[in-house]
């Protein structure tokens, strides 16, 4: 989508996953990045007891102005899925014609390391929104941690590279 | 890491809060952690303010009412149960006011996503008589912590900051302002009949908060925390916190009446919003607050039916409240259930309780996941601390073949915040039968996020502290048996131990100590640069 066009509905964005998988900072760097892109944002989830090794969702929403932080039930635009059995538990909140990215998309084999998957499949994600690559970019530097930044710098670029 | 900032940046409510509190000078921030609450603190401090984690709510509270008493701005934050431990100074705190500025935030938790109940606590607004501040987003979280602020120094009474899961931990953007800092340093000034509530000085004192509360209300009626959006006449809808959120999205071209201070209501506002519309709804999550005391005022409006009182509110659920539906919910679908995780402590501790067939109390903690199973091992869980007091109760009644299975568990920070006076009460009234009490000691607060207590020896920022020994304090209670061992390495010792203390039906304390799998590594940093610390220390004092 060419950011040329200004955004004149709200997009929904759900990450799901498990605990420890990097939901919450997958939902991070996206919502950093529309941000720094220039759209209103909100971004909701919830902790505790999810962490411990459970079901983990984060929803993030932009465009002109967001009220809600929760996406309605059937109305998220793009389902980032990082564990393949989460897929099902939260098919629900994509709506029809929704676009659902999971591990699939990306193999497995093209990441160096697995913990990369979230960014990974981020990168496939931003090929989708109406987000310059260096807002991203910025994101990711902005978000983690020098000694694991180069490494998912790869991951993303080998998401955005990834054809369908 | 939240940095200081007067930048447009986004925040979650957690950490707006924590930026507002720093830009308005708050001397000092206490607490105790609880989901959805533990980061304002967190963020506090490492925006350089001054913050500590105290035993319990209570203290947390007792010991921000003595800054604010001093002229201080004092902050403290807890989870909505944490304020009922918290009520009893709150109470008397509204008779006594401060002299700086006390803001109490309450985080409340409707749906119960990490708590074991989905209380709300607007009532408490109201019934220790303290105003009370809803916002709707981060934005907000930074202004109304600046506005509740202004609003304690203002009227000299503590403010309750209520807000909910959703403005905690949810990221929106903020515009953080300028906001007005105290201008006397803290300073102690005599006031005997204003401060000590013996009932001669009390009963003015809670005819002085009445009249203050009074003026508050009048004041809230042309006050900016309020908002109105024109609409259609047709549909009114009176809201506040995040379910003016949903509210916006569910019903757009709605009139709106947003509250921001929700304790004293703006009644004559709220009149007059209903009478500018036909039909007028309140929509609020968990109890009908707003509700009743419209209704109670005389001001015809209409709840939500009794099912959405329930869980939160969302979106969906406010088209349903709108639509007067009432027809059974869709289900969502199960997730994945948190767990114990691989490698932890507990697991091996609630193996052997099952193998025991033990009667378990429990409490609250990651080690309440000992419910599910493959271990069962709990069978009660209520507040913090109850494990103690609930299986001695067990043990006074059962028969005895029973009240000798009956086992006490509790995490280290859980006995901490609430545990002591159990065993005080242990060694006064000992059951027939004894009883033994398991300190689950993984050396951290790890279901809130691996938070510092008084039993760790080390502070909030993770700096050294003293450190309370559970065996000293238990043998100074004068408990005859006091046992610590490793559950991991020493799971049938344990077994063992368990075994015989039970048989004996004498008073025992077992710590099972092992620090918590997620904790360890940082744990082993912290005391590693103590020790630098220490030696550099050491070695400046040699060199004058």
């Amino acid at each position: 989508m060419p950011e040329s066009e200004p955004l004149n509905h709200v997009i929904n964005v759900v990450v799901a996953g498990l605990g420890g998988q990097g939901v919450i900072k997958a939902s991070d760097i996206l919502a950093d990045a529309v941000f720094r892109a220039g759209f209103d944002v909100k971004k909701a989830e919830v902790h505790g007891m999810s962490q411990r090794g459970g079901s983990v969702n984060s929803d993030v929403r932009f465009g002109p102005r967001v009220f809600s932080p929760m996406i309605p039930d059937g109305e998220a635009d793009f389902l980032v899925v990082l564990a393949e059995d989460q897929v099902e538990t939260n098919r629900n909140r994509l709506r029809a014609n929704g676009v659902l990215i999971d591990p699939s998309a990306i193999g497995a084999a093209a990441l160096s390391n697995p913990r990369t998957l979230n960014v990974a499949l981020l990168g496939l994600l931003s090929t989708r929104l109406p987000v310059e690559e260096t807002h991203w970019i910025e994101a990711l530097r902005a978000n983690l941690p020098e000694k694991i930044l180069e490494i998912n710098m790869k991951a993303f670029q080998a998401g955005r590279t990834v054809t369908r | 890491m939240i940095q200081p900032t007067m930048e447009r940046i986004l925040l979650s409510g957690n950490e707006a809060i924590a930026l507002a509190a720093k830009n308005a000078g708050v001397a000092l921030g206490t607490g105790y952690p609880g989901t959805p609450s533990t980061e304002i603190l967190e963020n506090f401090s490492e925006l350089g303010g001054k913050a500590q984690w105290s035993p319990n709510e209570k203290v947390a509270l007792e010991v921000a009412l003595g800054a604010a008493f001093a002229g201080a701005r004092a902050l403290v934050t807890m989870k909505h149960v944490g304020l009922n431990v918290a009520a009893d100074p709150l109470f008397t705190a509204a008779y006594t006011g401060v002299s700086g500025a006390l803001v109490v935030v309450s985080a409340d938790d409707p749906g119960m996503a990490s708590s074991q109940n989905e209380q709300d606590n607007r009532h408490y607004a109201e019934a220790a008589g303290v105003p009370m501040l809803e916002p709707s987003d981060s934005q907000e979280a930074y202004d109304f912590t600046a506005a509740a602020f202004e609003i304690s120094t203002r009227w000299r009474l503590p403010v309750l900051l209520r807000v909910t899961t959703r403005i905690c931990h949810s990221k929106s953007i903020v515009q953080p302002r300028a906001i007005p800092k105290p201008e006397a340093e803290p300073s102690f000034v005599r006031d005997i009949e204003g401060r000590v509530m013996i009932p001669a000085y009390a009963r003015p004192a809670h005819r002085k908060l009445r009249a203050k509360l009074a003026e508050i209300a009048a004041w809230n009626e042309t006050s900016d925390l309020h908002q109105v959006i024109a609409g259609e006449k047709s549909l009114g809808i009176i809201t506040s916190g995040v379910s003016y959120q949903h509210v916006r999205e569910a019903a757009p071209q709605a009139s709106v009446l947003k509250l921001g201070m929700t304790y004293p209501l703006p009644l004559n506002r709220i009149q007059a919003f209903v009478e500018s519309i036909e039909r007028s709804v309140v929509i609020e999550e968990g109890d009908p607050y707003l509700d009743h005391a419209i209704r109670a005022a005389g001001v015809t409006v209409e709840g939500k039916p009794e099912m959405y009182r329930f869980g939160e509110l969302n979106v969906n659920r406010v088209r349903r409240i709108l639509a007067r539906d009432e027809s059974p919910e869709p289900v969502p679908p199960r997730g994945k259930p948190p767990q114990l995780c691989p490698g932890c402590a507990h697991r091996s501790v609630f193996q052997v309780l099952h193998d025991l067939d033990c009667i378990v109390s429990g409490d609250i903690g990651c080690y309440t996941l000992g419910v599910l199973p493959p271990f069962q091992a709990m069978d009660t869980c209520v507040c913090m601390g109850a494990s103690i007091g609930a299986g001695l109760g067990l043990r006074h009644v059962l028969p005895r073949d029973q009240a000798r299975r009956v086992v006490s568990v509790i995490g280290d920070s859980t006995f901490i915040h609430s545990g002591i006076t159990g065993l005080a009460e242990m060694v006064y009234n000992p059951p027939a039968t004894g009883h033994v009490v398991i300190i689950l000691d993984n050396s951290t607060t790890a279901m809130t996020g691996l938070q510092e207590h008084p039993g760790t020896g080390r502070s909030l920022d993770h700096s050294p502290a003293h450190k309370i020994e559970f065996e000293d304090l238990a043998r100074s209670l004068g408990i005859p048996h006091v046992h610590t061992l490793d559950p991991v390495k020493e799971t049938d010792a344990l077994k063992d131990l368990l075994q015989n203390l039970l048989a004996h039906e004498e008073l025992a304390l077992v710590i099972a100590r092992r620090p918590c799998i997620l904790a360890s590594r940082k744990i082993r940093e912290y005391e590693a640069a103590a020790q630098q610390s220490n030696a550099e220390c050491h070695y400046a004092t040699r060199e004058t």
